[in-house]
């Protein structure tokens, strides 16, 4: 992988990342939050549950998302340059 | 042993614990001071982040805001943990492989301009300043509940402790401390919450609890909570009140805010690699949802315990944390139909906001007060948002070790953050005023001198805010968020993002940003407050949501003035190329 190629696919992961970002909140917790209440698990209304609960647990789940493949994009890199050397 | 001698034994143990540490991390160099040498473990840092981020309105005023906003609250909830995200994707990465000591010191590298650092100091000061304003009054609000001492000597007290370890330390000082002091605000935070989902619920883990059954009932928690609501008047808990558009940009200003703010920023720089970085803002968001999924629940139980304990109860048989409150100010009563029983109801039970209570006391031994009586209402309360977590223990009818926890818990979340703002105000004076602006010529030693200097003067002039609370506080955080969204966050995104920006772009950017998002909040907030509400928003957006479109009006100038002037020279290309790689 060549300096360029990295950036692009670090690019293309943040893409990804950033839209399901913002389905969490803007998606479940906002726009179709009362729609989900309609649905409920337990004593939670389901888009309430989202606004307060959910959204969080998605957000920690998302940044190790993101550590774990760009850990992985940075090693194809490094090893690129092993080869080279 | 009484509550208040537990108190003392708490909060005094853990000072000493954080001086402890100060003397143990003293900082030698300018490397030590600003950035803890760069040696600190990713999940020890994700914890001081986490300390650092979480205020004392995190700790003490948000579970009481919640609990009144219902689900609306969500607004806090998403808005000041998705930011994490966009910190740790967007920004903090390649800010520690940029690998300097400050905010502005990225913005004035990276726009090859003194002017750009010196707006970019400007901002920081501002955002900072507004938010030890706050911290320093929770310390008082802790001490004087608490400790039963005046709110000026809790002040000071609480300065000498933030002065010994910010001074000394630096930010390596600080950076144990507030792992120290994590854990204590976070021990603080669950033992109750754990205590009261027992209570209602049954239910051990607050987060499940605050959606489980009554104890001996069939009824959810939260059914029970939307019918006492309607009951009295309010909108159902569990539903949402405010315009989509709102919630929509107050949330996103408060993410973009967050991610711009420059303490949280500056904890950041302190990792020894870029994938710790990385590592990092996760670890930091971890700590920060333990407290933050806490805070929902805390906020559906304390509602449901606080209307119980007091609803058409006679003033005279009213629990002792009812008067206790109201003896500091935070409460007030007026017998409007004279029945002898707190109807606690919807609207506002008296005008002119804050209680202005005589000498005198009422027939049935309350505190009198002077503002006029509102006619359109039966509420007869006034109570203050922020006690809601400070007097949940009391209110539950907890052990007297517990209240004592948390009186400690409160002054930790206060003082980790505001030596984190301490530490970034003097770092941006010595390094970027001094040393990179105005004294070019002062060495390292004289440098970390200056620093020890500006820490000292802004630990005093916080301490002032904290004596001589300035009114307009609870105001201003929106300033700060906004301010950090509009100017900081796009200035460093852009910086990292688009090659092609020039110094002209970003310091018109920012200012521009700067000037719209403050000329909107002090039009709404203090030459207008008639004028606040929804009909007169620009695109129905509050002051609060401003800072987002802020953001936007950063961009679209920046963009623009970029492309009208002169690329940025090569170095700062090479230089942008080399930051964007691991």
């Amino acid at each position: 992988m060549t300096d360029k190629e990295y950036w692009k696919a670090n690019i293309r992961l943040l893409i990804i990342l950033l839209s399901i970002w913002f389905m969490i909140w803007f998606g479940f917790g906002i726009i179709l939050s009362d729609f989900l209440d309609e649905f409920s698990i337990g004593g939670f209304k389901l888009g309430f549950w989202f606004a307060q609960q959910g959204s969080i647990y998605g957000f920690v789940i998302l940044i190790f998302v993101y550590v774990f493949a760009m850990n992985r994009i940075e090693k194809k890199l490094k090893d690129n340059k092993e080869d080279k050397n | 042993m009484s509550a208040q001698a537990l108190t003392y034994l708490f909060v005094g143990l853990s000072f000493t614990l954080y001086i402890g540490i100060a003397i143990w991390s003293r900082a030698e160099s300018t490397n030590d001071f600003y950035v803890a040498g760069k040696g600190v473990n990713p999940v020890a840092n994700g914890m001081a982040t986490a300390a650092d981020w979480m205020s004392a309105s995190s700790f003490i005023s948000m579970a009481g805001l919640i609990s009144f906003l219902g689900k609306d609250g969500a607004v806090y909830l998403m808005g000041w943990t998705g930011g994490y995200v966009l910190l740790a994707l967007l920004l903090a990465p390649y800010l520690r492989k940029f690998g300097q000591y400050t905010v502005p010191d990225f913005i004035g590298t990276r726009y090859y301009s003194k002017t750009a650092r010196l707006v970019a100091v400007l901002c920081l000061i501002f955002i900072s300043f507004t938010y030890v304003a706050g911290q320093m009054r929770g310390v008082g609000i802790v001490f004087s509940r608490f400790l039963e001492v005046e709110i000026n000597i809790g002040v000071i007290i609480g300065m000498i402790v933030v002065f010994f370890y910010a001074v000394l330390g630096g930010m390596k000082g600080i950076t144990y401390t507030q792992v120290a002091q994590y854990c204590v605000m976070i021990f603080a935070y669950l033992v109750p919450a754990i205590f009261i989902s027992i209570l209602i619920t049954g239910n051990p883990i607050p987060q499940l609890g605050f959606g489980d059954t009554l104890v001996n009932s069939s009824t959810y928690l939260l059914d029970k909570l939307d019918q006492l609501s309607i009951d009295l008047g309010f909108n159902a808990y569990t539903e949402s009140t405010k315009s989509n558009i709102d919630i929509f940009c107050i949330t996103a200003a408060l993410m973009f805010g967050t991610a711009g703010l420059p303490h949280v920023i500056v904890r950041f720089f302190t990792v020894p690699k870029v994938s710790d970085a990385r590592k990092s803002a996760g670890y930091a968001l971890i700590c920060i949802a333990i407290l933050y999924t806490t805070a929902p629940a805390v906020a559906a139980f304390s509602r449901v315990n606080f209307i119980e304990s007091i609803q058409e109860k006679s003033y005279l048989d009213s629990p002792d944390w009812f008067k206790n409150w109201e003896n500091i100010g935070l409460i007030a009563w007026k017998d409007k139909n004279e029945d002898g029983l707190i109807n606690y109801s919807v609207g506002k039970a008296f005008e002119e906001g804050r209680p202005d209570y005589l000498d005198s006391r009422g027939p049935q031994g309350e505190r009198e007060i002077k503002n006029p009586i509102t006619k359109n209402n039966d509420n007869e309360v006034y109570i203050d948002q922020d006690i809601m977590v400070l007097a949940n223990p009391e209110i539950a009818k907890l052990p007297a070790w517990v209240m004592a926890l948390v009186a400690a818990g409160g002054l930790a979340a206060a003082l980790s953050t505001a030596a984190g703002l301490l530490l970034v105000i003097s770092s941006s004076i010595s390094h970027d005023l001094l040393k990179k602006t105005f004294m070019p010529k002062i060495n390292e030693k004289q440098e970390l001198f200056y620093a020890r200097c500006s820490a000292a003067i802004a630990i005093f002039i916080a301490g002032l805010f904290g004596i001589y609370p300035p009114g307009f506080v609870a105001q201003v955080v929106a300033f700060a968020f906004g301010l950090a969204a509009s100017t900081i966050f796009p200035a460093i995104f852009l910086g990292i993002f688009f090659k092609r920006l020039n110094k002209e772009g970003a310091i018109f950017g920012m200012l521009g940003g700067l000037l719209f998002t403050s000329s909107y909040i002090i039009f709404f907030k203090f030459i207008s407050p008639e004028l606040n509400n929804p009909e007169n928003w620009l695109f129905g957006i509050s002051p609060e949501g401003i800072g987002f479109l802020g953001m936007f009006v950063n961009f679209v100038i920046a963009v623009f003035v970029s492309a009208l002037t002169a690329k940025p020279p090569i170095e700062v290309e090479q230089m942008v190329d080399k930051i964007r790689l691991p």
